[in-house]
C-alpha cells in the first residue's frame, strides 16, 4: 500500500473513533435534557410561592428588612457564577463567565469591591489561570444539582449578605428552549421587586405570624435557596442542551471529514493503480524493445 | 359567603407534593396551632416542624410532615411550603 493511502486510512480510523464518542455524548445529553427540564418545572411552584410571599410582605407591611432594602454600606458585592464542570458544551461556560465579567466590571465601576463565588470546574479553572481571587467555589454537581448542593451555596451567600455585602448577584444560564439558552445576570439580594407597587393609603389587613420581621428573617435563607436551586437547575438543563448541540455539530463535522477523506483515499488508490499499470506497461515496452534490438 | 373551598398546594423545593381543594387546613405556627377555613384573612406564617392536616372536599383527611416551612393564605389560596414535605 502506498504511503499516501495509508495516511488517509489512518486519519479516517481516528475520525471514526472520535465520531463514536461525540455521537454517544450527543445521545446522552439529549436524553438528559428532558429530565433536567422536568426538574426545572417541578421546582418552580416552590420558587414562585416564595417570591409571592416576599412580594406580599414588601407590599403589605411597612417593615424595612435586608431582604427588600439595602442594609449595609460596606461597598462590597458578591457574585455567584454558575458554569459547567466539563467542557465539550460549546461556548456554554465561557458565555456565563463573560456575562459575569461584564457584571463585575459594572459593579466595579460603581466603586464596589467584588467577591467571586463560583460553581463548576470551568469557572474555577478560568479564575485560577488568571490568578483572580476566589472567595468560595463548589464543583462536581453542575450537570445534576441536588437541593442539598443549592443549600450549601445559598448558606454561604446568605452569610455573606448578612455579613458585609451590600448586594448578591447571580449569573446563570436560562433555559429558554432546546436551541436557545441565555446567560443572564440578576440581582438576588436585596430583592428586586419588579412590578410591585406599594398601594397608597391604608394597607389591606395582612396577618403575619408571629410578625413581619420574624417571617422575613426565616424567609430570607429559604428565598436564597430557592433562587440558587432554580438557577442551578436551569443551568444544568442549558448545559445539556449546549452539549448536545456542540456534540451534534462535532458528529456532523466528523461525517463531513470522513466523506472527504474517503474521496481523497479513493483518489490516492486510483493514482497508485494508474501508476502501477503505467509501470507495467513501461516495463513490458522496455522488455519488448530490448528483445527486438537483440535479434 | 362560606360556600367556596380552599385551593391548597403543598410544595417542596423539588416538587409539588399535593394540590387540591379542601374545606380546612390546620397547621402549627410559631405562635401555636392555627386552622384555616374558607375566606380567611390574608396570612403569612412561619411553621414549626410538624404536621399539617388538610381536610379535603371529599371529607378525607390528608396529613403531611413539614420541615422548616411557611404557610401563606390569600383569597382562599393556601400554600404550604416545606423544605421537606411528605
Amino acid at each position: 500500500m502506498g504511503a499516501q493511502l495509508r495516511i488517509y486510512r489512518r486519519r479516517m480510523r481516528s475520525v471514526k473513533a472520535t465520531k463514536k464518542i461525540t455521537k454517544a455524548m450527543e445521545l446522552i445529553s439529549a436524553s438528559r435534557i428532558v429530565k433536567a427540564q422536568q426538574r426545572v418545572a417541578a421546582s418552580s411552584p416552590y420558587a414562585n410561592e416564595i417570591t409571592n410571599a416576599v412580594a406580599a410582605i414588601a407590599t403589605y407591611s411597612n417593615t424595612d428588612h435586608p431582604l427588600t432594602a439595602q442594609h449595609v454600606n460596606a461597598g462590597r458585592a458578591s457574585v455567584l457564577v454558575i458554569t459547567a464542570d466539563r467542557g465539550m458544551a460549546g461556548a456554554y461556560s465561557n458565555a456565563a463567565i463573560k456575562e459575569g465579567d461584564l457584571l463585575i466590571a459594572s459593579l466595579k465601576e460603581r466603586g464596589l469591591d467584588v467577591r467571586a463565588y463560583l460553581v463548576g470546574r470551568k469557572a474555577v479553572n478560568f479564575y485560577k489561570f488568571r490568578n483572580r481571587e476566589i472567595t468560595g467555589s463548589w464543583t462536581g454537581f453542575s450537570d445534576n444539582p441536588t437541593f442539598e448542593n443549592a443549600k450549601e451555596v445559598a448558606y454561604a451567600l446568605a452569610q455573606e449578605f448578612l455579613g458585609d455585602s451590600d448586594e448578591i448577584h447571580i449569573v446563570y444560564t436560562t433555559f429558554k428552549s432546546m436551541i436557545t439558552q441565555q446567560p443572564v445576570a440578576a440581582r438576588m439580594l436585596p430583592m428586586v421587586l419588579d412590578g410591585v407597587v406599594k398601594p397608597e393609603g391604608l394597607l389591606p389587613e395582612y396577618e403575619f405570624e408571629p410578625n413581619a420581621t420574624e417571617v422575613l428573617n426565616s424567609l430570607l435563607p429559604r428565598y436564597v435557596e430557592a433562587r440558587v436551586f432554580n438557577a442551578m437547575l436551569q443551568s444544568a438543563a442549558s448545559e445539556h442542551a449546549a452539549r448536545r448541540r456542540a456534540m451534534k455539530s462535532a458528529t456532523d463535522n466528523a461525517d463531513e471529514l470522513i466523506k472527504s477523506l474517503t474521496r481523497l483515499a479513493n483518489a490516492a488508490r486510483q493514482a497508485e493503480i494508474t501508476q502501477e499499470i503505467s509501470e507495467i506497461v513501461g516495463g513490458a515496452d522496455a522488455l519488448a524493445s530490448a528483445s527486438a534490438g537483440s535479434e | 359567603m362560606a360556600t367556596s373551598n380552599l385551593i391548597v398546594e403543598v410544595v417542596s423545593p423539588d416538587k409539588r407534593v399535593w394540590s387540591g381543594e379542601a374545606t380546612m387546613v390546620s397547621a402549627r405556627t410559631l405562635e401555636g396551632d392555627i386552622g384555616i377555613l374558607p375566606d380567611h384573612a390574608p396570612l403569612l406564617g412561619v411553621l414549626v416542624d410538624g404536621k399539617v392536616e388538610i381536610k379535603t372536599v371529599g371529607g378525607e383527611k390528608v396529613e403531611f410532615t413539614i420541615n422548616g416551612g411557611f404557610l401563606s393564605v390569600s383569597q382562599n389560596h393556601v400554600s404550604v411550603l416545606g423544605q421537606a414535605a411528605e
